[in-house]
């Protein structure tokens, strides 16, 4: 039931020109305009500082097993923590999915040949790398000791670090995700194939749609907070040091302004992928199309109001709490009901748990905690003992590692076949989810407890709290688990560039217009644009097609049985 | 060796509501996540395909059910924010009778200075059973002040006070903790809250801590000797002269500014003038104060205030008389 | 999708790009894409403008005194300036529409000089400023009653980023529509077959001089509260 039968025109696949092999220079690659190719370059770049933020995590992870640390001082500790966080926001997470999975799947999934602008395609990916060498650059010079936060006073006024460069890389970054968003939005507009009516989008799309509004919105804002304190912090003019005249916790209303936005950033293109996978692997149309879809607009929407939910114990106004607190239980609502939509999907499917499926259920299962353990810190009472402790750092990774990075693996091995045209080892591929998801709560799940027992984050000693160790190694044991989860991947997808087998158009039997055209696809996505016909995930419809096709080949061999 | 708390202890009058609340957070995460968990497994396998199972009628909206699933979680969030609020309102506004304490955080300790001059570092001694304030200002960078087994934190901002108050309910010794990143032995500024039974708290106290205490001077006569030290008198006197207004009876009162609007005179506003005088004018006045900021230290500043707190509604005939015999000057340390 | 219904030129003439099916589509996602743009550029001020309001909202009396030293007849000028550049500017996009090239052209090069014009008063503005050490950092000073120099200094920091950031648009306007000017000159197809560059150049403009018509009042007609 996986793949529909062959179709002649698969047959010379191998031969056929499409994007990956319509040219081999390097000058093809760097001044590509496809937005499938750029989708390429964009994942192998956020892969290699995926791998720079994993190594800083694990420095983080083995010199926090003892409680005086084992090799690290306190500054390059502070700097790892830092680097980590920065290069995993910015460079990872925030571009992960829209950037590469964005990029290569929103065209073909509304039937365009490539998105509106693919010149400012590519020069959103130049903007990444610029940003990403220049934080880099920041980092091997002597690092910045700051948290990815930039917290004023300390970062204009205290820190050492080349806190001002690494600013500037941001800045150019953040550019590189508006171009990014911008291209979205005027493709979603105005680039839909004939047919393709906005709620007959897939919701992966309406998910990107909603994230680049969110970027649109927000990034700017961050952007001129940060040119802010680059000014500060160069220029000595008091904008947010009180030293100077300024008013150091307007800059974390400027900073959650974007940043907590940001977070959704990361999410929703996740949400949008599970959406993907669930109705695919469930072969039926996702349950309450239209409730899981303007979810996601009131995610975006309401999360621009919420930014004060990081500032409780800041001395905000007590009044501004409490409405920032509300807003936050509110902002809970949308995101159960997508999961209880999707719960609604699996039920009488017809479900195949092929490796994307498990990443899929493990995504559900750590975005359920990640999201309800958000409910402790949006409620004032408790968030005034769990605020800026490690049971915040295991919130933030339920959603961010274990939801937005399932989301992305999740998406990898999806489309997998599709961008390369190879598919590989599904066997090993549920062995890696499995992996991910075991080495994930084990490195994850202390930290709550850790985090009630008052651990505060960014400590790099506590040997006045001895009690804390043992959940400590705990919780870096997870960590080499999941690491090797994170690494496994590597091997068999790029195993499977070589050795793996043809995937032909549809390996999934999904309904979406991408897996359609042939695998990997034409530079130009559709020989001709697709008429859509059909509401999305209409699996029935596809599978009463394929009966039919079925039963009259079972007649046409009975007769010619008859005929014998 | 090794041993899994689940539970910080509980020392303070909010730990048991915070847990009560954090209690039901829990269970209510429990409710919600463990079955869909279980159920997305048992639905997965269940509808596996080629599993014969019962398929028919599968729906793909349904407005009822999207209404439940929307306004329960909706209503239970709602039910959890008001209760949350309620006690986080109570835990905003001290009790009147609390007994003050000022605390200045500096990279990488915690300065702490009782009423009656008693000073220490990285301790904090309190009594059992007594609403405590927290007065608190950092002298850099923004810091926040811990203490876990309490359950409560507040950030400690520079040039803004900002208030913290708990009552301990157990003999004992806790973690003071920083609690905002503030640079490179930000997880070395710890301490120790230390709660005593209130006799031998003041006992303590009358023995002048340890060794910190300077000399005889409480607070309000530290800052008495800072007013004499700069001659605060020669424009702020017993009356309102044409450089200054009188400092007799301002703390708590509302005062016209020269820009119309009128401020209340609290601890923000003594020590906005004090330290930056023109950034806001009394009706009738212009800038000839000298700014302070550089001059007086934070815990000076508290000092001063402790003092002009102090001095009364009524306007003394004679100069101010205080009742301990002055000692000669200590000088700024 | 026909294409024979509309009055647009025919689209082989014209560059279509191959992601489009056809010129309208292209026209109109171009126009998209720009608000787009321009909504991004609206929240990168609203950063400025949000310090903004929290400054003068705390220092309401003493931003009155400080923004004295501001000349409001030279910022009306450059307002008068810019609204004209704006006016000059639709005229632009008008000609366009009308394939009337030479006029076209004698607009786009009112509206650039127009632009030089805003510069030059600024110039002198600026250098005024830094004349009487109204530049924020090292050498500012501050000497005048009512206002104390921490709040002015505040005050020149947003006045200086804010008409900065405004001055770097209007400089990139500047490069943009002699660009486009050029372009217009040499009859080049990518502009003389359609309006749609100069009406998305002349959207950028007039979002350019709406921003000024925010910073005018904001910074040199401040009330006596």
């Amino acid at each position: 039931m996986s793949a529909t039968a062959a179709r002649p025109e698969e047959l010379d696949d191998a031969t056929r020109p499409n994007y990956l092999n319509v040219s081999h220079t390097i000058k093809s690659w760097l001044l590509t305009q496809d937005h499938k190719r750029i989708a390429v370059l964009y994942l192998v770049s956020i892969s290699f500082f995926f791998l720079l933020g994993g190594l800083a995590a694990s420095m983080i992870r083995l010199e926090l097993t003892s409680p005086r640390g084992v090799m690290l001082e306190s500054e390059t500790y502070n700097k790892m923590f830092s680097a980590h966080g920065i290069i995993m926001v910015f460079l990872f997470l925030v571009p992960s999915i829209p950037a590469t999975f964005g990029n290569f799947a929103l065209p073909m999934m509304i039937g365009a040949k490539d998105l509106a602008f693919p010149r400012l395609n590519l020069l959103s990916w130049y903007l990444y790398m610029i940003g990403g060498g220049l934080i880099l650059a920041a980092l091997l010079m002597g690092g910045v000791d700051t948290g990815w936060t930039f917290y004023t006073p300390y970062s204009s006024m205290y820190s050492s670090g080349h806190v001002v460069l690494a600013i500037v890389g941001v800045f150019i970054a953040g550019f590189s995700s508006i171009f990014t968003g911008l291209n979205f939005i005027a493709t979603v507009h105005k680039m839909r194939a004939p047919g393709m009516t906005w709620f007959r989008m897939p919701l992966f799309v309406w998910a990107m749609y909603a994230t680049s509004v969110i970027i649109v919105l927000g990034t700017p804002v961050v952007a001129i907070t940060l040119a802010l304190v680059a000014v500060e912090a160069t220029m000595g003019v008091g904008i947010f040091s009180p030293a100077l005249g300024g008013d150091p916790v307007l800059f974390q209303h400027m900073f959650w302004f974007y940043s907590h936005p940001a977070v959704y950033i990361m999410i929703l293109p996740s949400m949008g992928v599970m959406s993907e996978l669930i109705a695919c692997f469930s072969r039926k149309r996702i349950f309450g199309y239209h409730f899981v879809a303007f979810s996601s607009l009131a995610i975006a929407g309401l999360g621009f109001i919420v930014w004060g939910h990081h500032m409780f114990t800041s001395g905000q106004s007590t009044f501004q709490s409490l409405v920032f607190s509300l807003i936050s239980f509110v902002v809970a609502v949308p995101s159960a009901v997508k999961t209880f939509n999707w719960m609604a999907t699996i039920y009488k499917g017809n479900v195949d748990l092929r490796s994307p499926m498990i990443f899929a259920l493990g995504f559900l299962g750590l975005f359920v905690v990640g999201g309800l353990t958000g409910l402790y810190l949006a409620s004032l009472a408790t968030d005034v003992h769990l605020q800026a402790t490690y049971f915040v750092v295991a919130h933030f990774h339920y959603i961010m590692v274990g939801g937005a990075m399932m989301g992305f693996l999740g998406a990898l091995h999806y489309w997998w076949p599709k961008m390369t045209g190879k598919m590989y080892s599904d066997n090993w591929a549920k062995i890696g989810a499995a992996l991910v998801f075991v080495g994930f709560n084990l490195t994850f799940f202390p930290q709550f407890i850790l985090g009630y027992l008052g651990m505060p984050r960014r400590y790099h000693y506590y040997d006045f709290a001895p009690q804390w160790q043992a959940y400590n190694i705990m919780s870096s044991a997870g960590a080499s688990v999941l690491a090797l989860g994170y690494i496994l991947p590597a091997f068999y997808l790029l195993h499977s560039l070589k050795y793996g087998k043809p995937a032909g158009r549809n390996p999934w039997g999904a309904v979406g217009l991408e897996w359609q055209t042939e695998s990997p696809p034409d530079t130009h996505n559709f020989h001709e644009i697709p008429i859509v016909t059909h509401e999305a995930y209409d699996y029935a419809a596809v599978d009463e097609i394929e009966h039919a096709q079925a039963q009259e080949v079972m007649k046409k061999e009975a007769h010619m049985g008859s005929d014998e | 060796m090794f041993n899994f708390p689940l539970r910080p202890e509980a020392a303070s009058t909010f730990a048991g509501q915070h847990d009560l609340l954090f209690g039901i957070l829990t269970v209510l995460t429990i409710v919600f996540s463990v079955p869909v968990m279980i159920l997305a497994i048992i639905f997965a396998v269940r509808f596996r395909a080629g599993n014969k199972v019962d398929r028919s009628r599968p729906s793909h909206e349904n407005l009822k059910l999207e209404l439940t699933w929307t306004i329960i979680p909706l209503l239970l969030a709602l039910a959890v924010f008001g209760y949350s609020a309620k006690l986080f309102v109570d835990l905003r506004k001290p009790p009147k009778d609390a007994m003050e304490i000022f605390v200045i955080g500096k990279q990488w300790m915690w300065h702490i200075q009782h009423p009656n001059g008693v000073r220490e570092n990285n301790e904090l001694h309190v009594p059992v059973g007594v609403p405590v304030k927290l007065t608190m200002i950092s002298q850099d960078v923004i810091h926040a002040f811990y203490i876990p087994e309490f359950r409560t934190q507040y950030m400690v901002v520079p040039d803004k006070y900002t208030q913290l108050w708990f009552q301990a309910t157990k003999e004992g010794e806790y973690m003071i903790l920083c609690n905002q990143y503030c640079g490179t032995q930000h997880s070395e500024m710890v301490g120790k809250v230390i709660v005593q039974r209130p006799d031998e708290f003041q006992k303590w106290l009358a023995d002048g801590g340890r060794s910190m205490r300077p000399k005889d001077r409480t607070m309000v006569e530290s800052g008495e000797d800072l007013y004499k030290l700069y001659n605060c008198a020669n424009c702020h006197g017993d009356v309102d002269t044409p450089r200054g207004p009188s400092l007799y009876g301002l703390f708590g009162k509302r005062q016209q500014m020269t820009d119309g609007t009128t401020v209340l005179a609290d601890d923000e506003y003594l020590r906005e003038s004090l330290l930056k005088a023109e950034k806001k004018l009394v009706a009738g006045y212009i800038a000839t104060m000298p700014n302070y900021e550089q001059e007086l230290s934070e815990e000076q500043a508290l000092q001063l205030i402790a003092y002009m707190k102090t001095l009364g509604v009524q306007k003394p005939a004679a100069p101010a008389a205080p009742a301990a015999a002055t000692t000669p000057q200590e000088g700024n340390r | 999708m026909s294409t024979a219904t509309h009055t647009r030129p025919d689209p082989a003439e014209v560059d279509l790009h191959v992601q489009f099916e056809d010129i309208e589509q292209q026209n109109e996602t171009y126009l998209v894409g720009m608000w787009t743009f321009l909504v991004t550029e609206v929240m990168f001020f609203g950063g400025l403008f949000l310090v903004y309001i929290l400054q003068r909202w705390m220092h309401a009396p003493q931003w009155y005194v400080i923004h004295e030293q501001l000349d409001w007849r030279l910022g009306g000028l450059n307002t008068m300036i810019l609204l004209f550049s704006s006016f000059t500017m639709a005229c632009a996009v008008h000609f366009s529409q009308l394939r009337k090239f030479d006029k076209q052209l004698q607009m786009l090069g009112i509206t650039i000089l127009c632009a030089f014009g805003f510069l030059v008063v600024k110039f002198f503005e600026w250098s005024a400023k830094i004349e009487h050490h109204l530049v924020p950092g090292a050498h500012f000073e501050w000497a005048h009653a009512g206002a104390s120099k921490g709040v002015a200094e505040m005050f020149f920091v947003l006045y200086f980023s804010m008409t900065g950031l405004h001055a770097i648009h209007v400089i990139i306007g500047i490069i943009v529509i002699g660009v486009l000017a050029t372009l217009v000159a040499k009859r080049h197809t990518s502009v003389n077959r359609d309006y749609l560059p100069t009406e998305m150049i002349g959207l950028y403009w007039h979002f350019v001089d709406l921003v000024w018509i925010f910073l005018y009042p904001l910074f040199y007609l401040i009330p006596k509260s």
